[in-house]
């Protein structure tokens, strides 16, 4: 096993896409890492100062902040929680059936990472329709029904929006790339040797994973219990 | 494997070198195609535990912990994230410059959370002279 896949290796050296610069596969793909990971900490800051804006907010307004909360859905937000922890697991497997070698089954968990992605984009859907019809979307017609300090908790729902939405924006962009990716590992661009594409589009994959894994606590979890901030 | 460049670049030669040493012995492999392989046990290990953390922490925000609520909720996302990041992103097997790299986008975001939050949490704690 280990002689065949070592044969495999230096055969593949050969053929598969090594850019003249650099001395090996291992080198080459380290590069990649490195250069996704530098994108990702271009994300966590961008995420970080829509982050800091809700801190800043919560910690001014903490009832308007809890009683807007409380008009989303936990167990909504827990089970589109759930469906995007799968997805990671499709994607994480994902890369797992390229790096081995199955095409078959790359194809299969990256089409299931699709379809969880898109359950996803659904629900978000739903509740975002949820909350226009019950007009808390803030703007002019904004109503917050029962809610303490209703001028700030429409600020609540402006960082609702702004980064569940940001997030979906990821998602959807996630979504296109998961398109090609499938086609190109149908036509088996992809190898043991060289899946570089599919394993980076999995750490982007699991860092907007990450993002929401935030989000979650922080727009739905707020005085859950009923006890009432002032 | 490694070949000469034909004169003059000692430093990278050695340094290439010596990279590929440390991570064969990290990983007790000789074959570049399996560097890279988690087992799919680790896999459903993390997938079940962020499951069941993603309903404790929904199950836990529904009692009342005062002030804690906030800090369990934070507390178990960051296990979750940590799970995530060092399995699914494979950064337990990353390199040290990968590390590196995810470490110091986490330190300025630590700076930035932390310097704001600090100004903005103890701005009443004293009277303002002239207010």
């Amino acid at each position: 096993m280990d002689s065949h896949a070592a044969v495999v290796t230096h055969e593949a050296e050969a053929t598969v896409p090594l850019r003249h610069h650099f001395e090996n596969l291992e080198q080459q793909k380290d590069a990649s890492t490195v250069g996704m990971w530098v994108f990702l900490v271009t994300e966590i800051m961008f995420f970080g100062g829509l982050f800091l804006a809700y801190f800043v907010y919560r910690q001014a307004y903490p009832a308007a902040f809890a009683s807007a909360s409380n008009k989303t859905d936990l167990w909504l937000g827990a089970a589109n929680t759930t469906v995007l922890i799968c997805s990671s697991l499709t994607m994480a497997l994902g890369v797992h059936f390229a790096a081995i070698g199955k095409r078959k089954l790359l194809v299969l968990f990256l089409l299931l990472t699709l379809f969880l992605g898109s359950v996803f984009l659904g629900v978000k859907t739903y509740e975002y329709h949820d909350k226009w019809v019950h007009h808390e979307v803030p703007g002019e017609h904004f109503e917050c029904e029962g809610c303490k300090d209703a001028g700030h908790a429409s600020l609540f729902f402006s960082l609702y929006f702004g980064m569940t939405g940001l997030h979906a924006m990821h998602m959807i962009i996630g979504a296109g790339i998961l398109l090609i990716l499938i086609w190109q590992a149908y036509r088996g661009k992809f190898t043991p040797e060289w899946h570089t594409p599919v394993e980076m589009f999995g750490l982007y994959w699991h860092f907007v994973d990450i993002v929401w894994i935030f989000l979650f606590p922080l727009l739905y979890l707020i005085d859950r219990s009923g006890r009432g901030l002032s | 494997m490694s070949h000469s460049h034909g004169g003059g670049h000692p430093h990278p030669h050695s340094h290439t070198h010596e990279h590929t040493h440390d991570d064969l012995d990290d990983e007790h492999s000789h074959s570049h195609g399996k560097h890279h392989i988690v087992p799919k046990r680790i896999y459903f290990l993390v997938f079940f535990t962020l499951i069941v953390l993603t309903w404790v922490t929904a199950l836990v925000s529904t009692v009342d912990l005062g002030r804690w609520n906030i800090f369990v909720a934070l507390a178990i996302a960051m296990i979750k994230a940590s799970l995530v990041i060092l399995f699914f992103m494979h950064i337990w097997y990353s390199t040290k410059l990968t590390k590196m790299i995810l470490g110091a986008g986490f330190f300025w975001l630590v700076l930035l959370l932390f310097i704001t939050m600090s100004d903005i949490w103890t701005r009443n704690w004293m009277g303002v002279p002239g207010r």
